[in-house]
């Protein structure tokens, strides 16, 4: 029960990064159609951008900051930078082809994750880099047992940021213009045109959302983990979009739960099977519930039009 | 790319502004990833600082766009002799850094082919222009130029093919081309899924995986020649692939994508942790390469009872006669998928091939067996995969799950749909194009998967539908003849199609 626990909240944390991505992915689908691959390596570029911060702000040795300070620092920068990138990406890669031919959207997109990854290597170097822990200690949740279990003030934060941030998606989806453009677009794209929707612009602030998204994932990883390289965003991506998927791609509250499922399975599969397969699981489930549920767990059946 | 010139007064605030915020958009960009170096000090990441760096990118990204801006308004020439002047003065003077002249040379060479080519299309007026736009661009009739005189240039480039051993005989370039024929035969073992069958398929390297290790395995457990492994591992391959393609064949569109993806990475991590019999990430070793069909080896000293090739043909052991027999080995076999591929479009199953590209429900209105034909085309191209994938192994003499990675797939699939999905020659130039040139271009080592992904996405903006588009039906009505002289009437490209299909 106790090891049942402690991977639960693993799976958790887990699965609110996954989740934050998630909603990048689920939300460029719905409104143009396309699985924006480079999407992963945006949330590297942002995992790098919250590296680089925490280090100028002194955490690679002795901070000179307060840590929440720091975080809300670093939490803005990396999103502000990193929605830059997603903003350059759709500008550059994406917009040209847009309308064009449907493979070609995709193949510009792994062309900008190629791109993305090689410029991080070549800037960066390709070594692992590692930072210090930032938030340290635990709360211990049950004790007397043969296993404590533990969550540590790094996953409380990452889980209460992530439900903050979808919460505060999710109003802004709802209930602002900007939302509401959105949905239109999602709908159909040259009725909302016509009807005085800015449509490049809709779509641009769809992408520097999903990247300041995936910047808080990128932030959180680096806390988490301690390391990152120029590769992570590739099998994380995968991923994530296999979290959209999962729960409807083009739903939000499917992202989310896409997101959570994914990191549960990976955290009880790792804790009770095997490591090594993990990301086997992850994806025999994807299988698993693309053949019996085409469309998510929350996404509407897509209708074929003639 | 056809902008008729209007001769009014240059807007030169705009060209200015448009300029300001790309400069603003690069600073953005670069003051983190570029500005920022991380480096490894005692175990401590430190950061260095690297402005100079930053204002080079700025500077460069604000000329530039300058430049294009202005050539837009129509100040061609002298925009253009100055970007000329300044790539002359990186080539020749020498300057402070290395990228510096990179930055010089490659951004006045650019703006100066630019405004070159807006001085060519502006050639004539407007009236000249609009002629010209509407025959297509130059790419659209090299294309149907290509598509006309298919056998002609398929012939002269196999006579090529066939002699370049023997003009070239350097280890060195005969390798690459080995490489770049492999890279061919596996694009033409996947345009029967993607370019004919119309499926988008990103785990392809899976059934190169299966091919791979079924030959090394067979050979390395049971000691088969490679002449015996070859159909086993294809068959092999084709069993994969028939029974991943099984369920995954229901699904459409993005979610067959995603599926192929998610079977290419389960048979990675599966041949990296199951290590009793693939070794994990150590991979295959000593491998056997394949033998003269079964009659000579290609060794100096042959083991008891065989014969080396140099004495059974009486001449000197050169360690070449090996990588010419493999390259004369891909090209047969990369032979044989094309004609297959060619002789298949014309069969009833090939014709399903492609109406089902066109349109799927139609096609299963007409009552064709929609999983049926599918799973035809994912077998026979994971049978294609699988044969490269032994070629790979006998060539290599060692795998590792190294090589079979997602960005694998994605070259194949770039160089399928660079290449203008469907057509045979097409995916031939875009091999040479994306393996061939960085193989050349070895000593750029680091900048090779930047620029290739670069060209990536520059490829499919300038082209959407590849360099030798061909999404004509293989068979027609009237014949070819018929259709040619019908091609001018049709719009040059086809117009933009819905993003689902």
């Amino acid at each position: 029960m106790e090891y049942f626990l402690q991977q639960l909240i693993n799976g958790l944390t887990l699965g609110a990064i996954y989740g934050l991505i998630a909603i990048g992915y689920t939300m460029v689908y719905g409104i143009i159609g396309m699985i924006n691959f480079a999407h992963g390596d945006i949330y590297m570029v942002g995992a790098f951008i919250a590296l680089m911060t925490f280090l100028l702000l002194g955490f690679g040795g002795t901070p000179f900051v307060a840590i929440p300070v720091a975080l809300v620092i670093v939490l803005v920068i990396s999103m502000l930078f990193t929605a830059v990138y997603g903003w350059t990406v759709e500008r550059v890669a994406y917009r040209p082809v847009r309308g064009s031919f449907r493979l070609a959207a995709l193949i510009s997109a792994l062309g900008m994750s190629i791109f993305l990854q090689n410029y991080v290597q070549l800037l960066q170097g390709a070594r692992v880099k590692p930072l210090p822990p930032v938030i340290q200690g635990n709360i211990q949740l049950t004790s007397g047992g043969d296993f404590d279990v533990t969550i540590s003030y790094l996953q409380v934060m990452i889980i209460v940021l992530t439900v903050v941030l979808m919460a505060g998606f999710t109003w802004l989806i709802h209930n602002t213009s900007l939302g509401r453009q959105q949905r239109s677009c999602e709908q159909d794209r040259t009725m909302a045109a016509l009807l005085g929707v800015d449509v490049n612009r809709t779509i641009s602030l769809t992408f520097v959302m999903g990247a300041a998204l995936a910047a808080v994932a990128g932030t959180m990883a680096v806390m988490y983990y301690g390391v990152i390289h120029f590769f992570i965003g590739f099998l994380v991506g995968i991923k994530a979009f296999t979290a959209a998927v999962l729960g409807g791609i083009g739903s939000l509250p499917g992202a989310m739960l896409g997101g959570l499922l994914i990191g549960l399975i990976e955290a009880f599969w790792s804790g009770y099977f095997s490591v090594e397969y993990k990301d086997v699981a992850a994806f025999s489930i994807l299988v698993l519930v693309l053949i019996f549920r085409p469309s998510g767990l929350l996404g509407r059946p897509e209708i074929e039009k003639v | 790319m056809t902008t008729v010139l209007v001769p009014s007064r240059p807007d030169y605030r705009r060209v200015f502004n448009e300029a300001f915020m790309a400069g603003l958009v690069a600073l953005a960009l670069t003051v983190t990833m570029v500005g920022l170096h991380t480096v490894s000090v005692q175990s401590r990441l430190v950061i260095e600082f690297r402005p100079a760096d930053v204002a080079g990118a700025v500077a460069l990204v604000f000329l530039g766009r300058l430049g294009i801006g202005l050539i837009r308004e129509g100040l061609l020439i002298p925009v253009g002799s100055l970007a000329a002047a300044i790539a002359l003065v990186g080539l020749f003077i020498p300057m402070p850094s290395d990228v510096l002249r990179v930055i010089l040379v490659g951004g006045g060479a650019v703006l100066a082919i630019r405004s070159a080519w807006g001085l060519y299309d502006a050639r004539g007026g407007a009236a000249a222009a609009e002629a010209r736009a509407a025959k297509g661009t130059l790419m659209d009739r090299i294309s149907a130029g290509v598509q006309a005189y298919t056998p002609q240039i398929a012939l002269v480039a196999g006579i090529a093919a066939l002699a370049f051993p023997m003009i070239v005989q350097e280890r060195y370039w005969i390798d690459i081309a080995i490489l770049v024929l492999t890279y061919i035969m596996l694009g033409w073992g996947l345009n029967i899924v993607v370019g004919l069958a119309g499926l988008l398929d990103l785990g392809y390297v899976a059934f190169y995986a299966v091919g791979a290790y079924s030959y090394a395995l067979l050979s390395v457990h049971f000691g088969l020649s490679f002449w015996v492994c070859l159909p086993l591992a294809g068959v092999l391959a084709a069993l994969a692939g028939l029974i991943l393609g099984f369920p995954v064949l229901r699904l459409r569109g993005d979610y067959f994508a995603i599926v192929t993806l998610g079977f290419g990475e389960i048979i990675r991590i599966i041949l990296l942790n199951w290590y009793n019999v693939t070794g994990g990430p150590d991979g295959i070793n000593n491998i056997a390469r394949p033998s003269f069909f079964g009659i000579a080896e290609f060794t100096p000293a042959p083991a008891e009872g065989q014969v080396a090739f140099h004495e059974l043909f009486g001449l000197e052991f050169d360690g070449i006669h090996r990588v010419i027999f493999l390259y004369y080995l891909i090209l047969i076999l990369a032979i044989v998928v094309n004609i297959v591929s060619v002789r298949i479009r014309r069969l009833p199953i090939g014709r399903s091939w492609e109406a089902l590209r066109e349109d799927d429900i139609a096609c299963q209105s007409l009552g064709i067996n929609r999983r049926n034909i599918k799973l035809i085309a994912f077998t026979i191209s994971a049978a294609f995969g699988g044969f490269a994938g032994s070629f790979f192994a006998t060539r290599q003499g060692f795998i590792s799950p190294e090589s079979f990675t997602f960005l694998e797939s994605a070259i194949v699939l770039a160089i399928v749909v660079l290449g203008g999905m469907g057509s045979q020659l097409g995916i031939v130039l875009a091999a040479i194009l994306i393996i061939g040139l960085p193989e050349i271009f070895r000593e750029l080592e680091q900048y090779r998967m930047l620029v290739f992904g670069m060209a990536m996405v520059g490829i499919m903006t300038w082209r959407p539908r590849g360099l030798l588009a061909h999404r004509e039906p293989s068979v027609l009505l009237h014949g070819r003849k018929g259709r040619l002289r019908s091609l001018p009437d049709r719009p040059a490209r086809p117009a933009a199609g819905g993003l689902r299909s």
